[in-house]
């Protein structure tokens, strides 16, 4: 019954409508957190999960081995790998595409990865103008790895230590 | 036969006409301009509560002053885009009412401010029963609304248009109380009189001895002119409104009547309530000769800013109310806070309190 006058009392006098005002009060002068997105960026993590590319080793040689543990981790099923032997008896990919209308960008394939070849990089700013722009063959992404080749290395080191 | 008197008649009429048509363009040209830029401080000042920055990408780079207020230019950009914009007529709709009915909701909205003082003597028309009129002004709105909705043709417009109907309505009647209040506080439906009874200090103002009323009186006008919390009408996510069948410039006109209406409920509550155009510092020794020489005319403007200021507010705090809880308020709790502070009020004036009846 007290309570219950009290409670009465409280909304006559709009207690909680003020404590409301001055919540919003306070946050009118906290600093803003907005980001002018193409003036100014987040800062990115070395682990950013962006666009997909195919390291090489530094002598030039292709890392991907054709193993297919990322094809068979995809959750989305968005990567296809036919594998043959090379001329020189070692066993690559003929075909290696990824699929980014399929892809969810959960890393998986990464982490599956035993020789780092397949990688995500810090690019997510694209876009595909006709059918097949987002299909990434094996020559895009060994393009791709190669254009960004001494961020991912320099990435994989900085988070290697926690690996 | 004209003779030289009806011709000077004639002359004099066509003067005032012509006087009285000026005056009202320098109400009205600055008062859109206000709608426009309180759009803009709506956006910005909501965005702040909401720590974000709000519309920062329009400058008006023509113009040495401003140039540099990022989002400056947003209300012009926002007008050149509604009017490019098509209307659309539903092939059902009365064309004709479709069309008036945006228009007979900013006219009253306009017509009420020809008797507002702006400062001591600064009216359009001094008549004695302005708050009658008021009153009479702000009730026509409703109308807009109502053949909005039935024009459209549409059950979802109509139905929109019962609900916010039936909510201008209800909280017509608390407000028409509080202004009782303020009548019998004044003696005067004058607006200029009732500005003229609250002269002393700030505590003289009747916003003190009527202050269930001056809350009453302003959440009121918050429901009244379909604002946050009590937007049933554009509660776009969940509820749609008697303007659902508007496009472009006519969907538009609707806002700018939303708008020049809370401006109008802002400066009659400066009116009513906060003293109009006198100054806060009356009555402080130091201070009143200090701040003399300013105008009235920038009091009552920092006032009915004030008041506007709480209208965004309100709106980036409360959640919006659900309807049958805005009847509740309305008829359960406003109109009997009004009617026993009426009474009170009373009692104040037959023991002449002071300082407000003394």
């Amino acid at each position: 019954m007290k309570n219950g006058i009290a409670n009465y009392i409280k909304s006559l006098f709009l207690w909680e409508l003020i404590k409301g005002l001055r919540l919003t009060g306070r946050y009118l002068f906290d600093k803003k957190i907005t980001v002018q997105y193409p003036d100014e960026e987040t800062p990115q993590s070395h682990r950013f999960r962006g666009r997909h590319a195919l390291r090489r080793y530094p002598n030039g040689e292709e890392r991907c081995i054709a193993c297919k543990l990322c094809e068979a981790v995809c959750p989305a099923l968005a990567i296809t790998i036919e594998a043959a032997p090379r001329e020189d008896g070692t066993r690559r990919t003929t075909r290696y595409e990824i699929d980014l209308t399929k892809c969810i960008f959960c890393g998986f394939c990464e982490e599956s990865c035993p020789v780092d070849s397949i990688v995500e990089t810090r690019i997510f700013e694209y876009h595909g103008e006709q059918r097949g722009d987002l299909l990434m063959t094996k020559e895009k992404l060994l393009a791709e790895g190669d254009k960004v080749e001494q961020q991912l290395a320099a990435d994989r080191a900085y988070d290697a230590c926690y690996r | 036969m004209i003779t030289e008197k009806t011709e000077r008649l004639i002359m004099e009429t066509f003067f005032y006409l012509a006087t009285t048509l000026i005056y009202i363009l320098i109400i009205v040209i600055p008062l859109m301009l206000c709608v426009a830029y309180l759009t803009l401080a709506e956006r910005k000042i909501i965005g702040y509560m909401q720590v974000r920055i709000g519309p920062n990408r329009v400058n008006l780079s023509l113009l040495p002053l401003i140039r540099n207020l990022r989002g400056f230019g947003q209300p012009i950009a926002d007008a050149v885009k509604l009017m490019f914009k098509e209307i659309v007529i539903p092939s059902n709709a009365d064309r004709f009412l479709f069309v008036i009915a945006p228009i007979l909701a900013i006219g009253p909205a306009l017509a009420a401010w020809a008797v507002i003082p702006f400062a001591d003597g600064w009216v359009l028309s001094d008549i004695n029963v302005g708050l009658l009129y008021i009153l009479a002004m702000t009730s026509i709105g409703v109308y807009g609304v109502i053949i909005a909705g039935w024009a459209s043709n549409s059950k979802y417009a109509f139905l929109g248009a019962l609900r916010s109907a039936a909510q201008i309505v209800s909280y017509e009647i608390a407000m028409g109380f509080a202004l009782v209040g303020v009548l019998m506080a004044a003696s005067s439906l004058n607006l200029g009189e009732i500005v003229s009874a609250q002269d002393g200090s700030v505590l003289h103002w009747f916003w003190l001895p009527l202050l269930p009323l001056f809350l009453v009186y302003f959440i009121s006008g918050v429901a009244e002119t379909n604002r946050a919390p009590f937007d049933v009408v554009e509660g776009e996510s969940e509820i749609v409104g008697f303007h659902v069948e508007y496009s472009g410039m006519l969907f538009a006109v609707f806002f700018l009547a939303e708008y020049a209406n809370m401006i109008l409920i802002s400066a009659l509550a400066t009116i009513m309530f906060l003293g109009g155009w006198l100054s806060p510092f009356q009555g402080i020794p130091l201070l009143e000769t200090l701040f003399a020489w300013v105008p009235g005319l920038f009091w009552f403007v920092a006032k009915v800013a004030f008041c506007l200021f709480f209208f965004l507010w309100f709106r980036a705090t409360f959640p919006r109310y659900r309807y049958d809880q805005i009847m509740r308020l309305g008829w359960k709790v406003f109109i009997p806070i009004t009617l026993v502070w009426i009474v009170v009020l009373g009692l104040f004036i037959l023991m002449k309190l002071p300082p407000w009846f003394a």
